[in-house]
């Protein structure tokens, strides 16, 4: 079953890529949405069914070369588990959409097929999303992680009629180079030191290498901290963290369908995922987690801050990602990666809906994207309006506070923020409340601006605003679900009591089996086997994590992911004061108040508090300058660089050294050598007699002599 | 003569004998009407005996107290020379009835002109090693004449023989000088005493001016004066006989002298040998560029290839017989190719050898001009056709036998060389539309330009096994 779902979306790919002209525009796009639809649902079934163990499966050998060994297998695990079935709804869901959104595109011609190749590439990155969720070794790992960083290439630049689309891609493609270089450079240490790419050989050695020395650069390391730290760089690149997340906002230049897909539910969470699943090396190493937490709230609420001023509807949701993805890092760096893997999965159902949603309020006014030509589009769109609702709710953390009943991200934003306080970090913790104050600002000007007030911008276009088709609006209320319930549902399962997270992570434990008391039927079921031995003995936490560490010598810990016997993080969390599990709420409540004030109470004082504060206001506008201060630290330096080089280096130096000798020396010597072709025999004889002269002389000099 | 001595030379006593009786037969039984036929026994003979040298040689006999060696080297180049000869034979055969060249000589001088190269390639002796050479050359100045009543060609026949003359003179005053510093003219006997303490210079003069004879042959540079004008003037058919056979019995003969007389000097030579593929590389490079006319291309161009060939003896390693082997065997198959093109090359019935007039020929002759792109970019060495691996094994004989410079000069001079093979492809494909070629191809020669361009992208699964039958013949020579 798992090969089918890894393999369907790449034949779904192929057969759309290349062969749209025999089956025709209809045929490939509802092929391709079928086979992710298939894909979906066994994913579902694997997910449900899945009982906790983890499990090889080899599907090819790939890699054999010296001690380097790859197969192309599927680990398949809780965490893998959790990807398949966010990365197949998502995308399933996406295809579907895309049907309606893309039926008509003032980017191509009437005549131009451009469909089937959209949604090959969608498939393509479907296949190669899930080669990464799925890889049982690191190298593997990075062929999937290219590949979504192509397919996302591709994507960006889907309109490569539009200039600013290609270097959008072109940005997206090279700030990810820089992330993947260290990646990469990560991979090639842990088989240096490891001499495996396997992750069941990585994870055994972790604890040697956190007592190894490495050399690197200009000094010694220890070896886990410094190989989590370069692979958290690719981690960086990929999820858009601060210093490498310039090129998310410009990402927003493909379709919306793409931006849902792969800006916000998919692939930008690959990051997220490379910590989780590195977790047995991560735990390991104290002070890459230390970056982790602090690069993640920095960017949760950098990102937040630039959200609070954008005026594209889909900029503000681009910066909500980034800065969302900031507070899965927190989770993972604080080392409760189940919160941060519960984190995505909440986070894609309501943020792939917020996305979906502004892709309709975007085809209803005829692809105006600004929300200040926006407002009191509630009447036309309503079900947009709807779905909008539920993600705003969502996303900014609507619920009953000391409960577990709310939306998605009230559970889940609220467990990070609770992890962040119990790491002790204060600054990460205080970051993140603050952004859950922006964030909730943002989300509701967005709604205000967009739905509620009155029309602004062009008569005509409000005017013929209409509510989209029934393949765009399906996707809405399938995600909507999502987002009311997922976080209620899997509460347990991901930050439940350490009992709980265990038998869903599948991590083995000697607690007592408490089997299905709670909706989460994936841990109820995986309990039967996790107690295998039954051990009768009721333990608590620390204990359990005792015996998980008896694991970690020698062999790999077994469970999808690992906490360290020392890692309180999570317990901790649970046994945070009131006031901090309430502070995210009175966040929202504040953000939600503000927006309401300044864009539905008084609309003008938004502008005048820009225009008092005119300096702070420009920061925020303009992204904290960071496109420009990269523009002259690296991108224009580069640049003359490769001037230099292309003119002086590559047209100058060897070019000219070239058409020097093609243009110059050769035909000298052409010339010289038809002239000695005169045609008169005893030039020819001349030649012969002249030569053996230089051959004796040089038999003589040369080789004769010694 | 006993029976052993003459079962090692079982084969070309067959065709000698064969040639002789043809020529009767051909005298007496109706003249030049007789000629396609023979032209055809002659080729299926040359075939027959090929394939019996193939399967059934093994091990060495030596015959006529040495001067004969039958070894794995002499087969591999026995087989190369019959096949080429007998393909050339093959697709000149329209070529010539066209024009009324076709005598019923022209066969037979051919097959005796081969009997010659046998008898180089298996020479043990400097006698039987002039005696092959000369029988070869002296078939080859007078099919060089072939078409009488031509200036050029009759001009052609000329040069060559006067300049044949010339370096057969070379030849025998090396030979005489090693005959005079060694005491024997066996390789054998010449070995020992160049192997015992220093060799004496005297020996180094003759090994000298042995080479410049067979430089000659081989049209090393500066030694390949005659080559172009004799390629110009000659049939087409003739040309392509020039560039096959005789250059593999040449390469053949150069490799078995310097490794059976003098294997044990091989620094000494090499560096001449070296000089020699360096010169005939660059010249025949630089030289091509400023050809209009194919042939002279084509002679040009084998200058080239000759000038890697040598690279692989100028190693003097058994990797570097191997390479040459294999270069060779590869070059006769990609010339045989182009010439069978070539000799289609024809407006309005006469022969054109302008490259211009090849304009636009994807256009008219998709197909042909196809396998032409095939030929020229396996000619110039372009992966991953075999032209490339031809290359690509004489490179690296020589990286192994530490001349590195001599494979970077070799590199640089494909590059060069490259130039003139793609200026052709250029032609073919994006030319002005002008007069082209419209002559049809005979369906033989068609097939060895479809056959040839073929191998020139199947091969390079496993050159058909070429490569470890050229490591035997080489072991066989290198001891």
């Amino acid at each position: 079953m798992e090969t089918i779902i890894l393999f369907a979306p790449l034949l779904g790919a192929l057969i759309a890529g290349f062969g749209w002209r025999i089956i025709g525009d209809a045929a490939a796009q509802w092929l391709t949405t079928g086979l992710l639809l298939l894909t979906a649902l066994l994913s579902w079934i694997v997910f449900l069914r899945f009982d906790g163990t983890t499990e090889h499966i080899q599907i090819m050998r790939w890699i054999e070369s010296g001690s380097l060994s790859t197969d192309w297998a599927i680990r398949m695990d809780r965490l893998t588990a959790i990807m398949l079935v966010v990365v197949t709804t998502v995308s399933s869901l996406v295809h579907l959409y895309s049907v309606g959104y893309m039926a008509h595109d003032e980017n191509f011609n009437e005549n131009e097929s451009y469909r089937p190749r959209f949604f090959a590439y969608l498939s393509f990155f479907t296949f190669a999303m899930l080669m990464l969720v799925t890889a049982d070794n690191l190298v593997q790992m990075f062929f999937g992680w290219e590949g979504v960083g192509v397919a996302s290439y591709l994507l960006i630049g889907f309109y490569y009629k539009k200039p600013s689309a290609n270097a959008a891609a072109i940005k997206a493609f090279v700030v990810n180079r820089v992330g993947d270089f260290g990646f990469a450079l990560g991979i090639m240490g842990l088989f240096l030191l490891v001499d495996s790419v396997k992750m069941d050989d990585i994870f055994a050695a972790a604890p040697e290498l956190a007592e190894t020395q490495l050399h690197f650069l200009w000094t010694e390391w220890n070896a886990a901290n410094l190989l989590a730290f370069l692979l958290f760089i690719g981690a960086m690149g990929k999820s858009a963290q601060l210093f490498l997340h310039t090129w998310l906002p410009d990402a927003m230049e493909g379709p919306t369908p793409v931006s849902a897909l792969i800006h916000a539910a998919t692939m930008v969470t690959a990051g997220v995922f490379l910590v989780c699943r590195m977790s047995p090396l991560f735990e390991y190493a104290p002070e890459a987690k230390m970056f982790v937490i602090y690069i993640g709230a920095s960017t949760a609420f950098f990102a937040a801050t630039v959200g609070l001023v954008q005026n594209d509807i889909k900029r503000v949701i681009a910066y909500s990602t980034c800065s969302q993805l900031g507070y899965m890092f927190v989770a993972a760096g604080a080392g409760v990666y189940g919160v941060a893997m519960f984190h995505l999965f909440t986070h894609a159902f309501f943020k792939a809906m917020l996305f979906l949603g502004a892709g309709s309020v975007i085809t209803a006014m005829h692809h105006e994207q600004d929300m200040r030509n926006y407002g009191g589009l509630r009447k036309k769109v309503p079900y947009t309006f709807w779905a909008m609702m539920i993600g705003t709710l969502a996303i900014t953390g609507v619920g009953i506070p000391l409960t577990h009943i709310g939306f998605a991200g009230f559970l889940s934003k609220d467990a990070v923020i609770e992890s962040a306080y119990a790491s002790g970090v204060d600054y990460a913790f205080w970051l993140l409340v603050v952004a859950a104050l922006f964030t909730s600002f943002y989300s509701w000007r967005l709604m205000f601006m967009t739905f509620f007030g009155k029309p602004r911008g062009d008569k005509h276009a409000h005017e013929h605003a209409h509510e989209s088709p029934w393949t765009m609006l399906v996707p809405l209320g399938v995600l909507a679900v999502g987002a009311v319930f997922s976080g209620m549902v899997w509460y347990s399962s991901f930050f439940g009591d350490h009992e709980e997270v265990n038998r869903f992570f599948g991590i083995p434990t000697h607690a007592e089996a408490e089997a299905g008391e709670d909706a989460a039927e994936g841990a109820a079921t995986g309990a039967a086997v996790a107690d295998g031995p039954a051990m009768a003995e009721a333990e608590d936490g620390a204990d359990a994590a005792a015996a998980v560490d008896t694991h970690a010598t020698g062999l790999a810990p077994e469970g999808a992911i690992f906490m360290a016997p020392d890692n309180h993080v999570m317990d901790d969390a649970h046994h945070a004061p009131t006031w901090v599990k309430v502070s995210p709420f009175v966040a929202m409540l504040i953000g939600l108040f503000t927006a309401w004030m300044f864009y539905i109470r008084r609309p003008e004082l938004p502008g005048k508090l820009a225009a008092q504060q005119r300096p702070l206001y420009e920061f925020l506008l303009n992204k904290w300058y960071f496109d420009e201060i990269y523009d002259a630290i690296f991108v224009r330096p580069t640049k003359r660089l490769g001037h230099f080089l292309w003119k002086r280096g590559d047209g100058g130096t060897i070019d000219g050294f070239l058409n020097g000798v093609a243009l110059g020396i050769v035909p000298f010597f052409t010339r010289l050598a038809g002239r000695a072709q005169s045609g008169y025999l005893f030039h020819y004889a001349f030649a012969m007699v002249l030569g053996i002269l230089i051959l004796i002389t040089w038999m003589v000099l040369g080789g004769g002599a010694n | 003569m006993t029976e052993a001595d003459f079962n090692t030379v079982l084969p070309e006593v067959v065709l000698a004998v064969f040639s002789m009786a043809a020529l009767l037969y051909g005298a007496y039984g109706g003249k030049d009407k007789t000629a396609p036929i023979l032209v055809w026994i002659t080729s299926a003979i040359m075939v027959a005996i090929a394939l019996w040298i193939g399967v059934n040689g093994a091990g060495v006999q030596t015959g006529f107290g040495g001067m004969i060696v039958n070894d794995a080297f002499s087969r591999f180049a026995k087989v190369t020379i019959l096949l080429s000869g007998a393909a050339v034979l093959l697709m000149s055969e329209s070529y010539l009835a066209k024009r009324d060249l076709l005598r019923f000589e022209y066969p037979l001088l051919v097959a005796l002109a081969t009997v010659g190269m046998m008898i180089m390639v298996s020479a043990g002796d400097l006698m039987a090693l002039y005696m092959g050479l000369e029988l070869q050359s002296l078939a080859l100045y007078v099919v060089a004449a072939l078409r009488r009543d031509s200036v050029k060609s009759t001009e052609a026949g000329l040069k060559y023989f006067v300049l044949g003359a010339l370096s057969s003179g070379m030849l025998l005053y090396g030979a005489s000088l090693v005959y005079g510093y060694s005491g024997t003219t066996l390789f054998s006997g010449i070995i020992q005493t160049a192997n015992a303490g220093e060799i004496s210079l005297g020996l180094l003069f003759g090994l000298v001016f042995l080479i410049t004879g067979l430089a000659f042959k081989v049209s090393a540079v500066p030694f390949h004066m005659w080559t172009p004008d004799v390629y110009e003037g000659s049939p087409t058919p003739v040309t392509a006989f020039f560039a096959t056979a005789p250059k593999v019995a040449a390469m053949g003969l150069f490799a078995r002298l310097l490794f059976d007389a003098f294997g044990g000097v091989t620094g000494d030579w090499g560096q001449v040998i070296a000089l020699l593929s360096v010169a005939s590389m660059f010249l025949g490079a630089f030289a091509a560029i400023g050809q209009r006319n194919i042939k002279r291309l084509m002679a040009y161009s084998s200058i080239a290839h000759m000038g890697f060939a040598l690279m692989g003896l100028a190693a003097g390693t058994a990797g570097g017989v191997q390479a040459m082997l294999i270069y060779m065997a590869i070059y006769v198959t990609m010339n045989i190719g182009t010439f069978a093109f070539i000799l289609s090359m024809e407006r309005d019935g006469a022969p054109v050898t302008d490259i211009e007039s090849l304009n636009q020929l994807s256009k008219h002759e998709p197909l042909k001009a196809l396998a032409m792109l095939v030929l020229l970019f396996s000619l110039a060495g372009v992966p991953p056709l075999v032209g490339f691996f031809g290359k690509f094994y004489v490179l690296k004989a020589a990286v192994d036998a530490n001349m590195a410079w001599l494979a970077v000069a070799g590199v640089v001079a494909s590059v060069i060389g490259a130039f003139y093979y793609l200026r052709i492809v250029f032609y073919m494909y994006f030319g002005e539309e002008g007069n082209g070629i419209d002559g049809q191809m005979a369906p033989i020669a068609w097939a060895m330009l479809m056959v040839s361009a073929a191998i020139m992208v199947v091969g390079v699964i496993n050159l058909f096994g070429i490569e470890a039958l050229a490591a035997t013949a080489a072991d066989a020579l290198v001891k």
